[in-house]
């Protein structure tokens, strides 16, 4: 009887709703890690952001799905004016922030949610500067906003003016970022009043195509679409991020149907995977660089000779399948071959532990011994640092070389890693933030020694081609200097440079409309289950 | 000497068939009779490892990755147990690591046994606030999960062999020191220590020479548990990526790197754990018959 | 006890088990006092740094640095932010997660009732099937059944939990795809967590097979978990049974011609208890040990998998503050074992 009335009562809620589908449409992502908070503007983790900006929230100016490129958000149109001071912003009339049990919305999206979305970040009077205890606005302070930012002036209740310090052709890009997203004012002010600041980054209300629903610490995150979303009602009912750290159990739970997509498989599953006939994989070249930089201070790593001989001692293509599983190529040039600059003319140093043999004779180096830091994480552009020390540290053995591993705690191992006068060889890697040559390449500028420039490494040459790639606006003369750039790289051998990866994502073959990120993000806007 | 020991009949320093008596008993045990082959084997294997081994164990044949064991479908009999994920022989590697698990188990319990001695005999034999201070800082280490504890040891002092084994070791001690100050305080007032005190023996004297003999019993079941517990403890931290670091075939850190393939290659994750556990129980079994040997209750009934 | 003692009598052993209590809390301050110390201390020594932690590979600005490290309170001297976490823990306040953000406690309080479930089941079930094992070993000395248990307890205390775990996954979730890989319950169950232990809120929220699906992700865990103490049980419980089943009175109950199950259940089984009550209680730390394991292979919300995170990733403030709650926990179990034993076993008072 009571089991006969539940279903009558939620086959009334289903046609109460209009019409939708009696079986509620779920999509179940496996996701990598729990989320720091739901606030989309203090954390910088791609986890963190999968589960706050993407999926609750919206910005002002978006990314084309897939893409690099812009696309009106929140602002349906902008003006710059003519010395790149000021952008002026028309916001979209009608945007209505989520209605959920905690919140319900009197007014809609206005200049006021968009001044405060940033005041927030950047005024340290606000009480919202520091409601998280030990908040840095980290991605606020990295992009430079602090000092880019002059004010925020609201014009009327549907436009604002943006006024900077100094003109910023990334301003516009920076603004698609997700610690720009917007967040409501209003629920800002409510929870003030009362007194309960932290809830704001529990239970997050934002304008973006999916609403928050619960959250389980460490183990469930469910959203439902927001019906009232500005881009239109998603085609999927539930969303829920199943969060599974452990990538061979997220594979079990996709291959058991427990999940229908899944981040980050771990290289050894994805044969298994793609031979499923039940899953999809889909594939994308990452925007990355693993590398191993030598100390170029220190003898013998100071000569030329020394430096390729090593690289040269290295089977890369073994790295490849045993590390790599595949799922990556050899690296040439310090910046991966998708990217606009990218230098195909260059050959990588052959692999030919003969020649390395003599050339380490010739410049000298008799019973070398080194050192050969892996890091203790699984990176995306590196999965397993330590079998690849192992299996490099194999490969100098047959040139004479010996070499010992070392790994330090990750914060320790960076801060080590920075050391003028370091011993042994560093391995790293990046993912780029935008698509710009420069935002790679830069690792290896003199300014950034102590920084990021692991090899210490500072040539007149390449340094001056970088700063006049800064300078120049026109990108065919920006790839000229920049094929140069790597030409000098690869003579000079800073770095072994290891592997670009790609980037896989199994799902179940109904998933429909998932599109893959260049820069690594993980949205669930447009995604659709086939019946 | 000989005054002491025939001041004490009752208490027995080695006399000469107590031990024959005492491997009656032990061999009566077939468990751990088993037990002590095993590890006799195994003693051998790491000793005679470079001999065994059919391959060394850090050689990366790089055209033979994730080589299933010899019986299954694609094996082959070069590598009987298959390989790894950067071609390096299982076997081979097990047999090397089997030294890294007896030599992890030796400097451990030496270790703990040690200072646990040391630290049970001061607390014991002087009681008071040397007691008091020593006995509270045993219940503060134990009152952490060991694992944990470890854990945060290693943390501190930095991931590694010789580190993981520094951690064990701290925190099996207060067990070696609570059993010694238990056994020195029952001792302490027999007859035969008092009349050694009268004769003039000085407090180390006393507490080396007269006392401990007296209290080894319980004190070498505890070893012998101490040493297998030591085994697993390092094998865990090692599975966690906090012990002996690849690629050094210490069995743990093989099972840490093998985890990713539980689907793909389960032989990379059984054959560690079996060599753990085989090990351990072999331990363990010597351990109970030690036990049952010294225990004169359980002979008796 | 069928009796009732003069009231005299009571009052005596009220008075001694007071003075017992209170010779107990006396032992115990100052290793309180010691283990907050020691937290904080083992803290302080670990390398690392939890402002770098969080600036991940970007890095962070000298000034930055310098503003986060007066926000955090790093710059003082050690002592005073010592006496500031004492005070502040005296006041409930364990500090705020330096990754999350969230209070400490409020971490460990919606994260320790899952731990709590899975330690109970298995404790549970080590004492469900040790226990009854251990009798039977015992009554049925040197039989293939005694041989047989006895072989499997040893093999089980010596078993290295995290690859049993592993290879559980393999063969049950793998291979026969019976259980659920990971997780506490399958996702298409929702209810608000009332008690944050799943299987009591999986049964309140009265959805149909809930219940059966909150069981199937417990029970591998619970498998794992059980194995070591479950060994000790049986082992400990069969000693005991052979001791006391060796003492007079029940030899004398015996030659009376008193049925075998009443010499071992009334007279043998309750004096064998106290030794295998106590080794119960001494499981807990195991427990939390195991725990740790356990929770890190099967993705188990729970603290020790909580701990070994903070422990990664640096977090000073969870790892502090979790060492000390939990070191906290196993005293206050091992103080209800201490005060358990002085009631079954009143000679332990006197001493």
């Amino acid at each position: 009887m009571i089991k006969k009335l539940t279903f009558a009562a939620a086959l009334a809620a289903a046609t109460a709703l209009g019409g939708v589908a009696a079986n509620a449409k779920t999509l179940v992502y496996c996701s990598e890690a729990s989320p720091a908070g739901f606030d989309p503007s203090p954390w910088s983790g791609g986890n963190d952001f999968d589960a706050s900006s993407r999926t609750i929230y919206s910005r002002l100016v978006e990314f084309e799905h897939g893409k690099t490129s812009l696309m009106p958000g929140l602002a349906e149109s902008w003006t710059v004016s003519d010395d790149g001071l000021e952008y002026t912003f028309k916001l979209r009339p009608g945007v209505k922030f989520q209605t959920t049990d905690y919140f319900t919305p009197s007014r809609d999206l206005n200049a006021d949610d968009v001044i405060f979305s940033f005041e927030r970040q950047w005024k340290k009077e606000s009480p919202w500067y520091s409601y998280l205890p030990g908040t840095g606005w980290e991605y606020f302070a990295g992009m430079g906003f602090p000092d880019l930012l002059k004010e925020i002036v609201k014009v009327d209740d549907l436009t604002v003016k943006f006024v900077l310090n100094k003109p910023e052709v990334a301003f516009l890009p920076d603004l698609g970022m997700d610690f720009a997203s917007i967040v409501s004012k209003e629920y800002a002010d409510q929870l003030e009043k009362a007194g309960n600041l932290q809830q704001f980054t529990q239970k997050p209300v934002g304008t973006g195509p999916f609403q928050f629903v619960d959250y389980q610490v460490d183990s469930v995150i469910r959203y439902a679409a927001w019906d009232g979303y500005f881009g239109g009602r998603q085609k999927i009912d539930d969303l829920i991020f199943a969060i599974t750290p452990d990538p061979a159990v997220r594979a079990q739970k996709l291959k058991a149907g427990e999940c229908n997509i899944m981040s980050y498989p771990a290289p050894a599953d994805i044969a298994g995977l793609q031979a499923d006939e039940n899953l999809h994989v889909a594939e994308q070249e990452g925007l990355n660089i693993g590398y191993m930089a030598y100390n170029t201070t220190v003898a013998p790593f100071d000569k030329v000779e020394v430096r390729r001989a090593l690289n040269m001692a290295v089977n890369k293509q073994a790295i490849i399948d045993a590390v790599y599983q595949g799922a990556g190529q050899a690296a040439v040039n310090p910046i991966p071959p998708t990217m606009w600059g990218y230098n195909k003319d260059i050959k990588d140093d052959p692999y030919d532990p003969e020649s390395a043999k003599k050339m380490l004779d010739e410049a000298g180096v008799k019973d070398l011994s080194m050192k050969i830091w892996a890091m203790p994480v699984s990176r995306p552009y590196n999965p397993n640092a330590q079998r690849v020390a192992e299996m490099i540290q194999a490969d100098y053995a047959k040139v004479g070389v010996k070499a010992e591993i070392v790994s330090y705690e990750w914060t320790e191992y960076r801060t080590r890693g920075k050391a003028n006068d370091r011993d042994g060889a560093f391995q790293l890697g990046w993912t780029g933030d935008n698509g710009d040559p420069d935002n790679f390449l830069f690792l290896l500028g003199c300014e950034a020694i102590g920084q990021s420039n692991y090899a210490i490494w500072c040539n007149k040459e390449f340094e001056d081609l970088l700063q006049a790639g800064k300078k120049t606006t026109d990108q065919a003369e920006r790839t000229k200097i920049y094929e140069k750039a790597q030409e000098v790289f690869k003579r000079e051998a800073p770095w072994l440079t290891i592997a670009h990866s790609k980037v896989f994502m199994p799902m179940t073959k109904n998933v429909v409309g998932f599109e893959m990120d260049p820069l690594g993000i993980h949205r669930f806007d447009g995604v659709d289950i086939a019946e | 000497m000989s005054n002491q020991t025939t001041a004490v009949p009752s208490k027995p320093a080695a006399r000469p068939g107590a031990l024959a008596e005492f491997w009656h008993y032990f061999s009566m045990n077939h468990g751990a009779v088993l037990g002590l082959v095993v590890f006799a084997l195994l003693v051998l294997v790491a000793i005679f490892a470079p001999l065994i081994a059919p391959h060394a164990p850090n050689e990366q044949y790089r055209d033979a990755l994730l080589t299933p064991p010899m019986w299954w479908a694609n094996g082959t009999s070069n590598f009987i147990l298959g390989t790894d994920a950067v071609g390096r022989d299982i076997l081979s590697r097990l047999i090397f690591g089997a030294r890294y698990s007896l030599f992890i188990g030796v400097v451990v319990v030496t270790f703990a046994l040690v200072s646990g001695i040391i630290l049970g005999l001061l607390a014991g034999f002087f009681r008071g606030w040397v007691d008091t201070v020593i006995m509270r800082v045993m219940d503060i280490i134990l009152a952490f999960p060991s694992l944990l504890l470890a854990l945060v040891l290693v943390a501190i002092l930095g991931p590694g062999l010789f580190n993981a084994m520094l951690a064990i070791a701290v925190v099996l001690q207060p067990h070696f020191a609570r059993l010694t100050r238990a056994a020195v305080m029952a001792e302490k007032n027999r007859e035969y220590v008092v009349s050694a005190r009268v004769a003039g023996a000085g407090n180390i004297r006393l507490m080396l020479v007269t006392i401990l003999p007296n209290c080894l019993a319980p004190l070498i079941v505890q070893a012998t548990m101490s040493f297998s517990n030591a085994i697993l403890e390092a094998a865990a931290l090692g599975f966690l990526g906090m012990g002996a670091q690849p690629p050094t075939p210490e069995w743990g850190t093989m099972l840490a790197a093998a985890r990713e393939f539980i689907l793909r290659a389960p032989w990379v994750v059984t054959f560690p754990g079996l060599a753990i556990l085989i090990t351990v129980l072999a331990i363990n079994l010597i351990g109970d018959g030690l036990r049952d040997a010294f225990d004169p209750k359980l002979k008796r009934s | 006890m069928g009796m009732a003692p003069r009231p005299g009598r009571h009052l005596a052993i009220a008075r001694t088990m007071f003075r017992y209590i209170l010779n107990k809390f006396a032992l115990i301050v100052p290793t309180i006092i010691g283990i907050t110390l020691a937290a904080f201390a083992f803290v302080r020594l670990l390398p690392g740094d939890p402002i770098l932690a969080m600036a991940g590979e970007r890095g962070v600005s000298p000034e930055r640095y310098a503003e986060l490290l007066e926000r955090f309170g790093y710059n003082r001297p050690i002592w005073v932010q010592y006496f500031d976490y004492i005070s502040g823990v005296l006041h409930g306040d364990f500090g705020v997660s330096l990754a999350t953000k969230r209070p400490v406690l409020g971490e460990f309080l919606t994260l320790f009732p899952a731990t709590l479930e899975l330690a109970t089941v298995a404790m549970l079930l080590a004492i469900a099937i040790g226990i009854p094992a251990g009798i039977f070993a015992a009554v049925k000395r040197g039989s293939w059944f005694d041989q047989l248990t006895m072989g499997a307890a040893l093999t089980g205390y010596s078993m290295p939990i995290f690859w049993w775990g592993l290879l559980l996954i393999i063969f049950f979730s793998g291979t026969l795809g019976w259980t659920p890989v990971s997780g506490r319950i399958g996702l298409q169950y929702f209810f608000p967590p009332h008690t944050g232990f799943m299987l009591i809120d999986s049964l309140i929220s009265g959805k149909k097979g809930a219940f059966s699906s909150a069981v199937s992700h417990l029970i591998l865990p619970a498998i794992v978990l059980a194995t070591i103490p479950l060994a000790v049980i049986a082992r400990q419980t069969r000693s005991a049974m052979l001791e006391v089943l060796g003492e007079d009175y029940v030899r004398t109950a015996r030659a009376k011609g008193l049925s075998p199950r009443r010499v071992i259940g009334m007279h043998a089984f309750r004096n064998a208890l106290i030794p295998v009550v106590t080794t119960i209680g001494l499981q807990v730390g195991t427990l939390m040990a195991g725990a740790i394991l356990t929770e890190t292979i099967f993705s188990w919300p729970g603290i020790g998998k909580w701990m070994i995170d903070s422990i990664g990733k640096r977090d000073y403030v969870v790892v502090q503050s979790g060492l000390l709650l939990i070191a906290l926990i196993v005293m206050a179990v091992n103080l209800v074992v201490d005060l358990l034993y002085a009631v079954i076993n009143p000679r332990i008072r006197v001493q």
